[in-house]
């Protein structure tokens, strides 16, 4: 079996784990086009190489991210979703359309 | 033995030159009308029916590798059309009565079989989705029935009808499914492609496409540069790699798929079983081998090395259904890569480069609609309008949010 390397919990088996996707920068809804909004939905470079990319260990339910290398499945590096995402981001349309741009992620 | 067949094989000019299924490699030419990407089956059969439908025979197959031996050499063949929605139903029907004449057309036999394909239901939810597929399926000419356990009972004898304590609640009989040998079909193609003038260069792999003013120009090879008029992208698990080439973002996510085959036993099986609950599905081919598949791998990936948990999981499902298989021997192993849509439906026709026809998304169904894919690329391609059966698997419905949801796509269930 696989080990992934938790940064939570340590060294657990691959079947522990839920793909989550890649971690991408999200449009604003409200104010973003449509083929925005498509391709951040549908759309992906899906191509060879390392990708960032987000990973549930579903037991503890803990989210965290992972860069992995789509040919080798090799996992390079796993940390703590704090180091990419410093403050809390919020929902509400006020709050959504006013953030700045590297807050809407 | 007969003399003639001696005095053939001692002749010195055996083998004979003209009798050879493919004509032996020439050098690529500078230009070509059209270049197809890719020489599986849907590759070699859009070359075909372009030459023979369309009299355009100025055309090279490119292929990296050789003639059908990436994901057309790692399906398990089933060819089916019980589908969910009118769209697929139709598009699908099509592709079975094309592969119906294959063998008379080609000369060559490509051992299509009909069997019939049983989806099992264990669950209420589960039959209220076969009976919408039934109608859909008989709506369309199409020949599909809900049966009860006891006539599943009869027409599979071995089958244990309470699996993983699911028990068999009803089934989806598809009379219409069948099973056909994935490389003859790749052969029948190529030959009959290649007599009527198109060039198959194998070991050719291209390495970049020529996009001036948002049309493509030409590819390049490993083999030098070839100018070309149009393009048709038929790479199946490399789908988003090839079209990347030419600056495309497609709708694609790439996952493994796994499938085994057993030692050949008597015949016991005629039909092919697959219980989407189970995500597994199991045939006997007319080698006497058992064929059984499952779902794709969890996450995406490039590689065919097949995970543990997968084989696991889907040998364990195997054995539920048919018990006595746990005494079976494994012969091979193997994993495809599978090009998986968020629709469960393939992308066909134009793309946002001019002249670049795409042939993509062909996750799980692709060896199935080899004929049909053949046949309206090749329209495409000589009318340049899309086909009216194509066109509702246009890159761009996902940009105007109108997917074509498949999810009869798969006997077993993603």
């Amino acid at each position: 079996m696989k080990i992934i390397n938790c940064p939570l919990n340590g060294p657990r088996n691959s079947s522990e784990f839920v793909h989550g996707g890649e971690v991408r920068q999200m449009p604003d809804p409200n104010n973003c086009t449509d083929k925005e909004w498509a391709d951040y939905v549908f759309y992906s470079d899906n191509q060879i190489g390392v990708v960032t990319e987000w990973w549930l260990h579903a037991a503890s339910g803990y989210w965290f991210i992972a860069e992995r290398h789509t040919a080798s499945d090799e996992i390079l590096r796993t940390y703590d979703p704090s180091e990419i995402y410093t403050s809390r981001f919020e929902f509400s349309e006020k709050a959504a359309s006013g953030l700045p741009e590297e807050m809407t992620v | 033995m007969p003399f003639s067949l001696l005095k053939y094989g001692l002749n010195k000019d055996y083998p004979f030159e003209k009798n050879a299924d493919l004509p032996a490699p020439s050098a690529l030419k500078q230009h070509y009308d059209v270049v197809i990407i890719g020489a599986g089956g849907h590759g070699v059969a859009t070359a075909y029916y372009l030459a023979k439908y369309h009299g355009i025979t100025n055309v090279a197959v490119l292929e990296k590798g050789y003639l059908g031996g990436g994901n057309t050499a790692r399906n398990t063949a089933v060819i089916r059309s019980n589908y969910l929605t009118s769209e697929g139903v139709k598009f699908y029907s099509e592709s079975v009565k094309l592969f119906q004449g294959l063998s008379n057309e080609f000369d060559f036999n490509i051992m299509y079989s009909r069997r019939g394909q049983l989806t099992l239901a264990h669950t209420d939810a589960a039959i209220r989705g076969f009976r919408q597929r039934t109608e859909v399926n008989k709506h369309f000419g199409g020949k599909t029935e809900l049966i009860d356990p006891q006539q599943i009972r009869e027409l599979v004898p071995s089958l244990n009808m309470n699996p993983a304590d699911q028990p068999v609640l009803a089934g989806l009989w598809h009379i219409d499914g069948a099973t056909a040998r994935h490389d003859a079909v790749a052969w029948g193609y190529a030959k009959g492609a290649t007599q009527r003038g198109v060039e198959l260069h194998q070991l050719t792999e291209v390495t970049g496409v020529d996009v001036e003013k948002g049309k493509v120009t030409g590819v390049q090879t490993n083999r030098g540069k070839v100018s070309c008029g149009c393009v048709v992208q038929a790479v199946a698990g490399h789908s988003s790699i090839v079209a990347g080439m030419a600056g495309i973002r497609m709708p694609i996510t790439t996952y493994p798929l796994q499938a085994m085959v057993t030692q050949p036993v008597k015949p016991f099986l005629d039909p092919l079983v697959s219980s989407p609950a189970l995500h597994c599905y199991v045939q006997q081919t007319g080698r006497g081998e058992l064929v059984f598949g499952g779902g794709s791998d969890p996450y995406p990936l490039y590689n065919t090395r097949s995970t543990m948990d997968l084989k696991e999981s889907l040998l364990a499902h195997a054995v539920e259904l048919f018990p006595f298989m746990a005494n079976m021997r494994l012969m091979r192993q193997w994993a495809g890569l599978t090009d998986m849509t968020s629709d469960y439906s393939p992308i066909m026709g134009l793309s946002p480069v001019d002249n670049y026809y795409l042939d993509a998304g062909w996750g799980t169904w692709g060896f199935k609609s080899t004929p049909i894919c053949g046949k309206t690329m090749a329209e495409l391609v000589a009318t340049g309008k899309v086909p009216e059966l194509i066109a509702p698997f246009a890159m761009s419905r996902f940009d105007t949010f109108r997917q074509v949801n498949e999810m009869g796509a798969t006997a077993a269930s993603h």
